[in-house]
């Protein structure tokens, strides 16, 4: 009879799995550790300082100053931590705000921020324009709307909004910026070799500022197929030791093309909490074949189950990827392929598509992407194969 | 921000918070899971609330060391509860359910670890449409989701709860009279598939239904005709017996403690064994199984408890289940009378089945009756 009653309540566990996949149990010692979290210590002064502006904007809600600044506040933690929670802090900090149309400048430009950053790049574009109707200086509303419009795979709208920052920020910014977008139209090349001159120069530029120059320089070299340039620029990014997600991924991706899955490896073995960095080590494994593989693959796919639960679209671009090369379910991959592809457009999201389109065998799925690769003009040694390849199979 | 600035500040502005395309998550943002049950009586809840929200919301590192541990968790679980559950409503349209809770754990999900806070909602009126209204951590962020699922007999509905949207109106399924009896048919099937006591009993009747005894010797049965209605007789009076005392320790009319009763079946068991090794009753095995099955039913009952019957479907519920217990026995009837009956005529029959196969059930009733007079664990069953 008590088998019986063990095994009822097992059934209904086990029903429950199905959705959270997570069994509940009493931890055995009082010292056992269930979480860490990401500040180390309260001694860390950042910690102490944001605890300390949090208690003044309870004081005072309206204090509209205060409330921005401990909105942005929390955005650079997010980013530094990789927990998007902390823009949902920032959110809070300007709830006063946040509804009002429009909002206060400030909180419009909080709000793009975080609009971007959920993959609503649409809205996020409706808020910075409200931004330079009021400030058409403001220097950070035109390079979020550069940003955002060659995600969206419009570079020329996107060049159109670098041009002020020639005005507005300092030179290396707004090359880069310019760069990054003609980088996708036709004039690769040029474009490297201009931006390259414009780092040199740039001797008193922020490391975040060159951080951004090297990644992009690293983009294009890798898309002309110059990889001992892209190496090396990649490799100097790193040099500059600021923690940037971007950067290793695209790194890894680099590496992972030429085969060089053990650097790979030892790159990211101890550093893959963030999904994209988790993604990638996974890939490597794959190559290396190691017997880690599969403990990698489990929680990829909890993750976007639990990220599909609350109905987010920011991770189709991953997920396709595991699908297509580590569960080699090319249909399932190409189906996501699209749905990240009606959402963001960069060079990367098109490469999917053509890989996922010829891995399903449905080469006329990829006919958006390559009517766009026409249009921009985007100059890409591997989507050229691809498109090759793509060609043949029709 | 907003205040003009020279262009030199701006540049310091726009550096600082470059814009990279991609912005790499370690987790998704915040959310909790909350799961209701409704049962008849009110509602079942499980709710995962992820620690790093928990210590957001209230500070649970007690020593500032970055860590959460079990022990600092465990001291704030009544805080924790009230602070939860403060913001959960779930109300009828005249009245709000009292919750209380009941369970304090945890679980590992994909990105950290979460409390699992268990807890019952005492509704006043069961099968009445409710609304759940969810305000947790929405002042602290907007961007946090209640991932609402309801079970409701056999239908399961989910919702994604936000500040723009905290509440769902749940309606609670009646299930009707026919899924109820398969429900509990399948209860009794189960029940027979995994109570071992009850399939040991069973096959300790059997074990010697295809034998007869003469003359202090077993013999093997002439023909299946005849063990065939031996085994019916025998499945039936079992049968007849326990529903007799399930349905009426189901209505209440006899109620004795689960301890005692189980203690009771285990020696049933064990009596059936032994009289298989020294024969004292081997006629007439049916009266033995209607005797003793009387105990089995009341243990039956205790199982029916558990599931919580509904007052409207009694019947229902007591014809599904005997039914299910039924078919469950006639399973192992069907698989266990031709290999014995092909077997019977054999040394090895008599030996390894009869007599190896009655001297471990033997065993393992007398551990049973031995762990369960006494409340103690010997065995894992």
């Amino acid at each position: 009879m008590r088998s019986a009653r063990r095994t009822l309540l097992l059934t209904i566990l086990s029903a429950f799995s199905l959705q959270v996949s997570a069994s509940p149990f009493t931890p055995k010692d009082d010292a056992d550790v269930l979480e860490r979290l990401t500040y180390q210590s309260i001694a860390d002064p950042s910690v102490a300082k944001l605890r300390r502006m949090r208690a003044e904007l309870a004081a005072t809600p309206d204090n509209l100053e205060l409330a921005v600044r401990l909105a942005w506040r929390y955005i650079e933690i997010g980013r530094a931590q990789a927990d998007p929670r902390n823009e949902g802090y920032a959110q809070a900090a300007l709830r006063p705000w946040w509804h009002l149309d429009p909002p206060p400048a400030a909180v419009l430009l909080v709000r793009a921020t975080l609009r971007q950053s959920r993959h609503d790049f649409h809205g996020a574009l409706a808020d910075l324009s409200g931004v330079l109707r009021m400030q058409s200086h403001n220097a950070q509303a035109w390079l979020t709307r550069a940003v955002v419009l060659s995600v969206l795979g419009e570079p020329r709208d996107a060049l159109g909004n670098c041009m002020p920052l020639f005005r507005l920020a300092s030179p290396l910014l707004a090359t880069t910026c310019a760069g990054n977008a003609m980088g996708l139209g036709g004039q690769a090349e040029a474009v490297y070799e201009w931006l390259l001159r414009s780092l040199e120069r740039s001797h008193g530029a922020s490391a975040r500022e060159r951080l951004w120059a090297l990644t992009v320089l690293a983009d294009i070299a890798t898309r002309l197929g110059r990889h001992a340039e892209a190496e090396s620029h990649y490799r100097e990014a790193l040099r500059l030791e600021l923690r940037d997600i971007y950067l290793l991924s695209a790194y890894a991706d680099f590496l992972l093309d030429q085969g060089r899955a053990e650097e790979v490896y030892a790159l990211l073995r101890d550093d893959s909490r963030p999904d994209p960095l988790l993604l990638r080590l996974a890939l490597a494994e794959k190559q290396l074949s190691t017997p880690e593989l599969k403990h990698r693959v489990t929680p990829l796919q909890a993750r976007f189950a639990a990220s599909r639960l609350r109905g987010s679209e920011r991770h189709l671009g991953s997920e396709a990827r595991l699908e297509l090369h580590l569960l080699n379910r090319p249909q399932r991959a190409l189906k996501l392929a699209l749905d990240n592809w009606a959402v963001q457009r960069e060079p990367v999201d098109a490469r999917l598509v053509l890989e996922s389109a010829l891995a399903a065998d449905k080469a006329a799925a990829a006919d958006p992407v390559l009517a766009w690769l026409i249009k921009t003009g985007l100059e890409d040694v591997r989507l050229a194969a691809l498109r090759e390849r793509l060609t043949q199979a029709r | 921000m907003s205040s003009p600035a020279r262009p030199m500040h701006r540049w310091v502005l726009a550096t600082a918070l470059l814009l990279l395309p991609l912005a790499g998550w370690a987790h998704k943002p915040s959310d909790s899971y909350l799961r209701l049950r409704v049962e008849h009586h009110g509602l079942e809840g499980r709710w995962d609330i992820a620690l790093r929200d928990l210590e957001y919301a209230l500070g649970l590192d007690a020593d500032h060391d970055g860590l959460i541990t079990w022990g600092e968790l465990r001291v704030r679980h009544a805080d924790i509860a009230a602070y939860a559950l403060a913001r959960l409503r779930i109300a009828t349209a005249e009245q709000a359910c009292a919750i209380r809770a009941t369970q304090y754990q945890v679980a590992n999900h994909s990105d950290g670890t979460y409390m699992v806070l268990g807890f019952n909602a005492d509704c006043p009126k069961a099968d009445v449409p409710l609304t759940v209204t969810y305000g947790l951590f929405f002042d602290l962020d907007p961007t946090h989701r209640g991932l609402l699922r309801i079970e409701s007999g056999d239908s399961v509905e989910t919702a994604i709860l936000s500040p723009g949207r905290p509440s769902t109106l749940v309606e609670p399924q009646r299930r009707g009279w026919w899924q109820a009896f398969v429900g509990y048919w399948r209860e009794g099937v189960w029940h027979i598939w995994i109570g071992f006591d009850h399939t040991l009993f069973l096959l300790a009747l059997l074990f010697p239904a295809v034998l007869m005894r003469e003359g202090g010797q077993w013999r093997q049965a002439p023909d299946f005709r005849s063990v065939f209605w031996e085994v019916v007789a025998v499945v039936t009076a079992f049968t007849v017996a326990h529903s007799i005392t399930l349905s009426v320790a189901v209505l209440g009319w006899v109620s004795l403690p689960a301890r005692l009763v189980e203690s009771v079946i285990a020696a049933t068991v064990l009596v059936a064994a032994l009289n298989n090794l020294y024969p004292l009753v081997y006629r007439r095995r049916a009266l033995i199984a209607f005797l003793l099955g009387l105990v089995h039913g009341l243990g039956f009952a205790t199982v029916l408890a558990d599931l919580e019957l509904p007052g409207g479907t009694l019947a229902v519920a007591l014809a599904g289940f005997n039914l299910g217990v039924e078919t469950g026995q006639l399973a192992i009837v069907a698989v266990f009378l031709p290999v014995a009956f092909r077997l019977r005529a054999g040394w090895v029959y008599r030996r390894i089945a009869l007599g190896l196969g009655s001297a471990v059930v033997a065993v393992i009733a007398g551990t049973w009756l031995i762990e369960r007079s006494l409340d103690t664990r010997f065995m894992p069953l």
